[in-house]
């Protein structure tokens, strides 16, 4: 997936993130977090982001991600649905549980 | 007839005492010419504080009726510190973000040790990082009691802030001649401080005529008395009235915890209760009073920090009397100056643990709050998440233990943050005296309970384990990594017989 302007999903309500992917020149993901839950949940929450962007193929952007206290599916969700406007992609692939 | 004088007892001190000397001169002045001319009331703050002698080293205290609203504590250690007294000992019944201040009178050396029931907002901050060399000691409301009572905790002076103060000291924290600028209701925790104080300041916004009654503090324990413009800001002493949550988590909690009431044994014509803080708790009285009114029952008292709710089920003939020791809104500050059988009490007569009477020990039940309770049934109602102090142990072990049921209130998960783990924190109420935790996904009971377990399988009630419901929580939010402490102690939390129960130790960020 390829990164061609400023994608943002998420808001900055509490129990979720607001996340920001924007195009980046070099390769690699570069990620600036803060969290209101830092000290315990903000090695999840990096995991949790990078392991999304792999799965859609993102292999270099510029992140940043303000996090109130946001579940891992939240993250999930926020970070994909920013990684699909950034990549002006519409063909999502809906997934059910189960 | 051969009487025998030196039969009367301390007749030696009599004796010393001389022969009659005369009345001394009379004052002819009109009783009100009288009272302006009292001369308790200082020109200024200053005067006062040279006036009771204090000087380096002493041990000072305050009360925290005025909550976020107090003056009181700045304005004082203000004064003290131009006047370069230094290394001394702030001993308050608690302390709140507004006193923020007092971090540079630390940094200065003027303060140079706490003994409080809580702190919150920068200067917690700032503690917890390693602000103070020596660490503070935490107490609970009835362990304080105990400490001052028993001399462990010696006040040197007692800077005591009072909305109304009559020219001798009689002092309360309402009026009921006139209507006063600041209006604190109760002033009980207040009143053990004038009771043990060496010297005693009353500092007011509103001195009054003699006498006013009722009072909460009387003239015989008052030194000394400073009028001042304004002791504190009135919106954040306290607010209209506590508003009933509209949190559908707490509501849900709420109602289980009422039904779990219901059918404990506890709930009978003329049971005893406390209600604690915190929108879960507060929300429970509405529903028993729902349970009250339906099975016709009245309580005989409600305890504690006194709230609107209890007053309106007061009024409406539901409980007989409330024993106040601190008023949480308008409506029971006003209700204490109204109502007959509104009690002020003092916080040895609520909790003091030596206080074989204590109002505490008098309780059915009590509904608490919790940031954090573990599977020992541990409860941290002090530190937060994140390591960092921001809360007061304020009546939590006292009432739980004195309680014959003591009821725990939280959600299972705050955010990301779950509320029911392997080990909290920090201990402030042992498990020991926790008999249920309710939280909106599930309740456990205590296994000491099985009394309790019991009747509420028999209600058809469902239980959990309180591992159950770490591990229901842990499911949902995932394994915190664990907070990162230094060696290094900043508090220690006693128990309310004023034993360590746990420290508390400097956060670390590196």
């Amino acid at each position: 997936m390829q990164i061609k302007k400023t994608g943002v999903a998420g808001t900055v309500e509490s129990s979720d993130i607001i996340v920001r992917i924007e195009p980046r020149e070099e390769p690699g993901v570069e990620l600036t977090l803060t969290s209101s839950v830092m000290q315990q949940f903000g090695r999840q929450i990096e995991k949790v982001i990078r392991e999304t962007l792999a799965e859609l193929g993102v292999e270099s952007a510029l992140v940043d991600a303000v996090d109130k206290g946001a579940l891992d599916c939240t993250v999930r969700a926020r970070t994909a649905a920013a990684a699909y406007r950034a990549a002006e992609c519409t063909d999502y692939v809906w997934r059910t549980k189960g | 007839m051969g009487v025998d004088m030196t039969k009367i007892p301390h007749l030696d001190c009599i004796s010393q005492n001389g022969v009659y000397r005369g009345v001394p001169e009379r004052d002819f002045s009109t009783f009100n010419a009288r009272m302006r001319a009292s001369d308790k009331i200082l020109p200024s703050l200053r005067e006062a504080i040279a006036r009771t002698g204090l000087r380096d080293g002493m041990t000072i205290s305050f009360h925290h009726h005025f909550r976020n609203g107090d003056y009181i504590v700045n304005m004082v250690l203000d004064e003290i510190a131009s006047m370069g007294i230094k290394n001394l000992t702030v001993a308050a019944s608690s302390l709140s973000s507004c006193h923020a201040p007092m971090i540079e009178h630390i940094r200065n050396g003027v303060v140079t040790h706490i003994e409080t029931s809580g702190l919150r907002g920068e200067l917690a901050e700032q503690i917890s990082r390693g602000l103070m060399e020596v660490p503070v000691v935490f107490r609970s409301h009835g362990g304080r009691a105990a400490a001052i009572a028993r001399g462990e905790l010696h006040i040197d002076v007692a800077f005591l802030g009072a909305p109304s103060c009559d020219p001798y000291g009689n002092a309360n924290g309402y009026n009921r001649d006139e209507e006063n600028a600041t209006i604190c209701g109760s002033m009980g925790y207040a009143k053990v401080d004038a009771q043990y104080a060496d010297q005693v300041v009353v500092i007011t916004d509103h001195i009054v005529r003699f006498p006013n009654t009722p009072f909460g503090i009387p003239e015989s324990q008052v030194d000394y008395i400073v009028s001042v413009e304004r002791i504190g800001d009135p919106s954040g002493i306290m607010s209209g009235a506590t508003r009933y949550t509209k949190n559908p988590k707490e509501l849900l909690i709420a109602k289980t915890a009422a039904d779990l009431i219901e059918a404990s044994g506890y709930f009978y014509d003329g049971f005893s209760m406390q209600m604690g803080s915190g929108g879960a708790s507060l929300a429970t009285a509405r529903f028993l009073r729902e349970k009250m009114e339906q099975r016709g029952l009245q309580a005989r008292f409600a305890l504690g920090g006194i709230t609107g709710q209890i007053v309106e089920m007061h009024e409406a003939g539901l409980v007989e009397k409330i024993l106040d020791v601190q008023s949480f809104d308008l409506i029971a500050a006003n209700s204490l100056k109204n109502n007959r059988f509104h009690q002020q009490i003092d916080g040895s007569y609520y909790a003091g643990y030596d206080n074989e009477g204590a109002a505490v020990n008098q309780l059915d039940f009590v509904v608490l709050s919790a940031l954090e309770i573990d599977t020992n049934f541990d409860v941290n109602v002090i530190t937060g998440s994140d390591g960092v102090i921001r809360g007061a142990i304020g009546g939590h072990p006292d009432t739980a233990a004195g309680a014959s049921l003591s009821v725990v209130v939280a959600p299972l998960t705050r955010g990301r943050i779950p509320t029911i783990v392997h080990r909290v924190n920090t201990v402030v109420t042992p498990g020991a005296a926790v008999d249920v935790v309710v939280t909106d996904q599930g309740v456990a009971v205590n296994p000491r309970r099985a009394d309790l377990i019991e009747r509420f399988r028999k209600a058809g009630m469902p239980l959990f384990t309180i591992e159950q419901l770490r591990a229901r929580a842990e499911r949902i939010v995932g394994t915190p990594e664990p907070i990162r402490y230094r060696d290094r102690v900043i508090g220690l939390v006693l128990y309310r017989d004023n034993t360590v129960l746990d420290v508390i130790r400097q956060i670390d960020e590196t």
